[in-house]
């Protein structure tokens, strides 16, 4: 019985130890190797730290990437923002059927690709597109609007591309919110802004943290939001990263970009749980 | 003296449904008021819009005398226990306890002060910086009582607060509740569908169904006095005829019941001959009895057979079948007497005519 | 029961490298080069199947480098991208030219691309499909404006203008400017100075840009909504837009267009050079070539297929092309390693301008 057990363990991690190791560990530490080289000629490499000098020296690459950082800060707070009245709406306001309609629209864009999705956005927001055409035709624009292009667009697709990621797991938070406990935040002399302060807000931390880890993460790691919808000054750091894998075959220099893009997620989620007073594990668990 | 509390005409109405029908009661100050009713009958609407989480559709609420239809529920000196006592788990015992009154910026120190007098009223000092969690139920229990009377209300509404707790506990917290009260000296309006909790710990007892109130009184009122044959069916347990009325002398009258037999009961209120008429005995009024004889003073007697014998202790009571075949509970003397009374054992039974209430049955 | 399972296990993977190894072409190229019709009839001919996988240069090379040379069996790399790669990673395999039929090829081309493409006295690339960029313009509104790269500048387009932020770019500007990026090949020093012009260049020019392109499509409707006026493109994009807008038509800059050759090499990895060589020679027929023109736009290096051209195509070509113009273009040399750290940080930083 207990050899069987055994044997049921090791067959249940495999598949974990596997996928760890084999895309997960290994990738990894094979990046790290190569983000810690040189090239010195055709074929020829030598261990060096030069990809992280010129990575934190070159006033470019170090832009970029605060400026991803706080970009990614940014639509993860504003994606907070909009999605946390949303979500109380659909988890305590909405009643049966309604509350399903509302979370299927909150899914709905999902049913298409980030891709397609960005095209919708391309197709409202540029010169020749629906918004421009209705501000000209509703005469509160005199010729044609570029809306496109620019960190704002950049920002709403960002935040459109997340908000389902955050509204999840605000709904199932606030879901488990008794409505009692709000009623006795009032009864006992507490008014809206206290409620929500006092009551709502620290019930809900777990659902903010995880869901502003997810989007985060999602902010910081997308690729094609910010290249379609930022143009010719989106400057994204994955878009760095991509470019000197692919276009300028620098696997070093990229290798190392993609290490310092892990280490500044971790730290700003280490602050981001320090600063709530979580644990990893509350969070996730 | 002006009441703590007055509703005057409530109505509530959902749509089409009419939760709260024209309600009126008044509760005097230091008073135990209790609205007892089956679930469904309307009483947590009546508590809701004393709170003021409901508005009535009609009809004024009155705290110590002035209207309080315009103020918010934070506003209202009034507060509520509620059914699941709804402590605030993100917060200490402490912040629990002291949440209503950093809405009323009071200074931190007086709030500290504050919470641990309440803490100490509720005998349970020094637990101030543990978690909700971490308590027992009857902890929470005394927790939520006191997170309310901190704020010093006119009124404190408990919505079935003993609920949630096990039977033992429940039988402590009723005398607790009744000792917290006095000790406050506050007016509580408590809401249960138990009528063993509202009986214990009530001065007056407000019976609600359907809507309504069908009576108010003290315990012994309902007990012994039941206004109308919901009252009598619902507080305590009764053995029940239908029948018709065959003779009215004065208070007393006898009923032919459906299966033919004839009884002597009190009528609650007026009834005449030919009337259809329901009679109500409790099992504790009928008297137990191995011959005719020792049950020569009581009006109505009969022989039956015990079909069952259901032992509880003080509360063991006997099934016995009569000669119409009609089943009847009756309460087991423990008086040594009726030790050896076994199933199918042949026996007498007999009651007063003043312990048979009568009301007028559904024609 | 283990046994079974290892044996089938081996059969299984056993059975798909066979699959792989006897008549799959895994081929690597670009958007239009092996249109549905053409890969029919090569299977229906030859019984192999083709595997068509759409790229682009650098991401061509990006997959053999990841692989080092496995997953394909026949890349379509442009010629100039060969040696570089190949001294750095090692990703093609030579090509055996006995096996290819040499007489399908215009000859001066072959010649040229087998020198571009030899290293260590090894040819690994056969030309395949050529063409040039240059400026794709509206030429009602940009055209009396814009004669050459530069001009993509004018404040009179401002707004109106997109390129790509890629090397085609550096170059076109470097030799609009009056410099010769190809001779500096050779000359690091000279090449970043020259780069650095460009650059500069290039950030005065930011303003002009509505958006940097990266896809054919994205442009394609820029230039078709008429949001952009002038952009920096391939030949075939312009005559495609001219078949909708007669306006909209490919110019020869007059620095001289840039000239490409898409090739076809082996990648060290692949395994079924076979039929690679009998895909080579099968599309290079000019029948089939003509095909292969119709769908991509551009011409190919076979000879004779010009015959079967439509004539609408040539005709755009010698609208745009004044023999003058062809003399122009400037074939891209073999890149040698290292310019593209230079040029890829000139792009980055042409990027990060405001």
């Amino acid at each position: 019985m207990r050899a069987e057990a055994r044997i049921g363990f090791i067959l249940l991690l495999t598949p974990l130890v596997l996928w760890l190791g084999l895309l997960i560990v290994i990738p990894h530490i094979d990046m790290l190797m190569i983000s810690l080289r040189e090239r010195i000629s055709f074929g020829v490499y030598e261990p060096s730290l030069m990809q992280y000098d010129k990575a934190l020296t070159e006033p470019l690459y170090l832009r970029t990437f605060w400026r991803t950082a706080v970009m990614s800060v940014l639509a993860t707070a504003i994606t907070l923002l909009i999605a946390f009245p949303v979500s109380y709406y659909i988890a305590k306001m909405a009643r049966g059927r309604l509350q399903q309609v509302l979370f299927m629209l909150c899914l709905i864009p999902f049913y298409v690709s980030e891709l397609v999705r960005t095209f919708g956005w391309m197709i409202l927001l540029r010169e020749t597109g629906l918004i421009s055409n209705l501000l000209q035709w509703a005469g509160l624009a005199d010729q044609p609007v570029e809306m496109l292009y620019n960190d704002a667009a950049m920002m709403v697709g960002l935040v459109y591309t997340s908000m389902l990621f955050m509204v999840v797991p605000l709904v199932t938070t606030l879901e488990s919110l008794d409505d009692s406990v709000v009623e006795a935040g009032y009864d006992l002399g507490g008014n809206g802004l206290s409620v929500l302060r006092e009551i709502i807000i620290p019930h809900a931390m777990p659902g903010i943290v995880s869901g502003c880890i997810v989007v985060f993460m999602l902010s910081l790691g997308n690729y094609l939001t910010p290249t379609m919808l930022g143009g010719k000054d989106s400057l994204w750091f994955t878009e760095m990263i991509y470019n000197q894998f692919i276009v300028r075959s620098n696997w070093e220099l990229g290798a190392a970009f993609g290490f310092m893009l892990l280490v500044l997620s971790s730290v700003i989620v280490w602050g981001m749980l320090r600063l709530t007073g979580r644990t990893l594990q509350e969070t996730m668990g | 003296m002006t009441p703590d509390l007055e509703c005057v005409d409530l109505v509530k109405r959902f749509g089409d449904t009419t939760a709260v029908n024209d309600v009126s009661f008044s509760v005097p100050p230091g008073s135990f008021f209790s609205i007892l009713g089956p679930s469904g009958c309307g009483k947590t609407t009546i508590m809701r819009m004393i709170a003021g989480f409901l508005e009535p559709t009609s009809g004024d609420i009155r705290i110590k005398g002035g209207t309080v239809l315009d103020t918010p529920p934070n506003k209202r000196p009034v507060n509520m226990v509620f059914q699941h006592l709804a402590l605030f788990p993100m917060m200490t015992i402490a912040d629990n306890i002291g949440y209503g009154l950093r809405r009323q910026c009071m200074a931190k120190a007086q709030i500290a002060r504050k919470v641990d007098e309440a803490l100490d009223r509720i005998g349970l000092p020094g637990i101030g910086a543990r978690k909700v969690d971490e308590l027992s139920g009857g902890q929470k229990q005394r927790v939520a009582i006191a997170r309310c009377m901190v704020l010093e209300p006119d009124v404190l509404l408990l919505d079935e607060p003993l609920g949630a707790l096990d039977l033992k506990l429940r039988e402590h917290m009723k005398i607790e509740l009744k000792a917290l009260q006095a000790a406050f000296d506050t007016t509580f309006v408590y809401i249960t569908h138990d009528q063993s909790e509202a009986l214990v710990m009530s001065d007056q007892i407000a019976v609600m169904n359907a809507g309504r109130f069908e009576q108010v009184g003290t315990g012994q009122d309902l007990y012994y006095r039941p206004d109308t044959p919901f009252v009598a069916g619902f507080i305590g347990e009764a053995n029940r005829w239908t029948g018709r009325i065959d003779r009215v002398e004065g208070a007393t009258l006898e009923m032919r019941t459906d299966t033919g037999l004839a009884m002597r009961a009190t009528a609650a209120q007026p009834l005449s001959k030919g009337d259809a008429a329901e009679i109500f005995v409790r099992p504790e009024a009928v008297h137990l009895a191995a011959n005719a004889e020792a049950l020569a003073q009581f009006e109505n007697r009969m022989r039956g057979r015990v079909t069952s014998l259901l032992f509880n202790g003080a509360a063991s009571r006997v099934l016995v079948q009569d000669d119409a075949g009609e089943t009847l509970e009756v309460t087991l003397p423990q008086t040594g007497e009726f030790a050896s009374l076994k199933r199918g054992d042949r026996v007498h039974i007999g009651w007063g005519a003043a312990q048979a209430m009568c009301f007028a049955g559904a024609a | 029961m283990k046994k079974t399972l290892l044996t089938t296990t081996c059969l299984a993977v056993f059975g798909l490298s066979q699959a792989a190894t006897a008549d799959t072409l895994r081929l690597l190229t670009w958007g239009g080069y092996a249109p549905d019709e053409v890969v029919e009839m090569f299977e229906e001919q030859t019984g192999h199947t083709v595997e068509v996988t759409k790229s682009n240069n650098e991401e061509m090379i990006a997959k053999l480098r990841a692989t080092g040379g496995g997953g394909f069996d026949l890349a379509q790399p442009s010629q100039d991208r060969i040696m570089g790669p190949q001294m750095e990673f090692g990703i093609y395999k030579p090509m055996d030219m006995s096996k290819i039929d040499e007489s399908l090829f215009i000859p001066s081309m072959l010649e040229a691309t087998k020198g571009n493409t030899t290293v260590n006295g090894e040819v690994y690339g056969v030309p395949h499909v050529w063409g040039t960029s240059g400026l794709v313009l509206n030429t009602a509104e940009a055209g009396d404006v814009v004669k050459d790269y530069t001009d993509l500048c004018d404040p009179a387009l401002e707004g109106k203008v997109s390129y790509r932020l890629k090397r085609p770019t550096l170059i076109g500007f470097a030799f609009a400017m009056g410099e010769d990026p190809f001779a500096a090949y050779d000359d690091e020093a000279k090449y970043k100075e020259i780069m650095e012009k460009v650059e500069a260049k290039l950030t005065e020019c930011k303003s002009n840009v509505k958006a940097y392109w990266s896809g054919g499509d994205e442009l394609m409707n820029l230039l078709r909504s008429g949001e952009v006026t002038a952009s920096m493109a391939w030949d075939t994009g312009g005559w495609k837009l001219n078949e909708d807008n007669s306006d909209i038509t490919f110019v020869a800059p007059a620095s001289g267009a840039l000239g490409w050759i898409d090739t076809f090499v082996l990648p060290a990895k692949g395994q079924a050079d076979d039929v690679a060589y009998e895909w080579i020679n099968f599309v290079m027929q000019p029948e089939v070539s003509a095909k292969i023109t119709a769908a991509a736009g551009n011409f190919t290096a076979s000879a004779g297929a010009d015959e079967y051209a439509e004539d609408a195509l040539k005709a755009k070509y010698q609208d745009s092309f004044p023999p003058e113009a062809v003399d122009n273009i400037k074939w891209y040399p073999p890149v040698p390693a290292g310019l593209e750290a230079i040029e890829g940080e000139v792009l980055d930083r042409v990027q990060a301008a405001n």
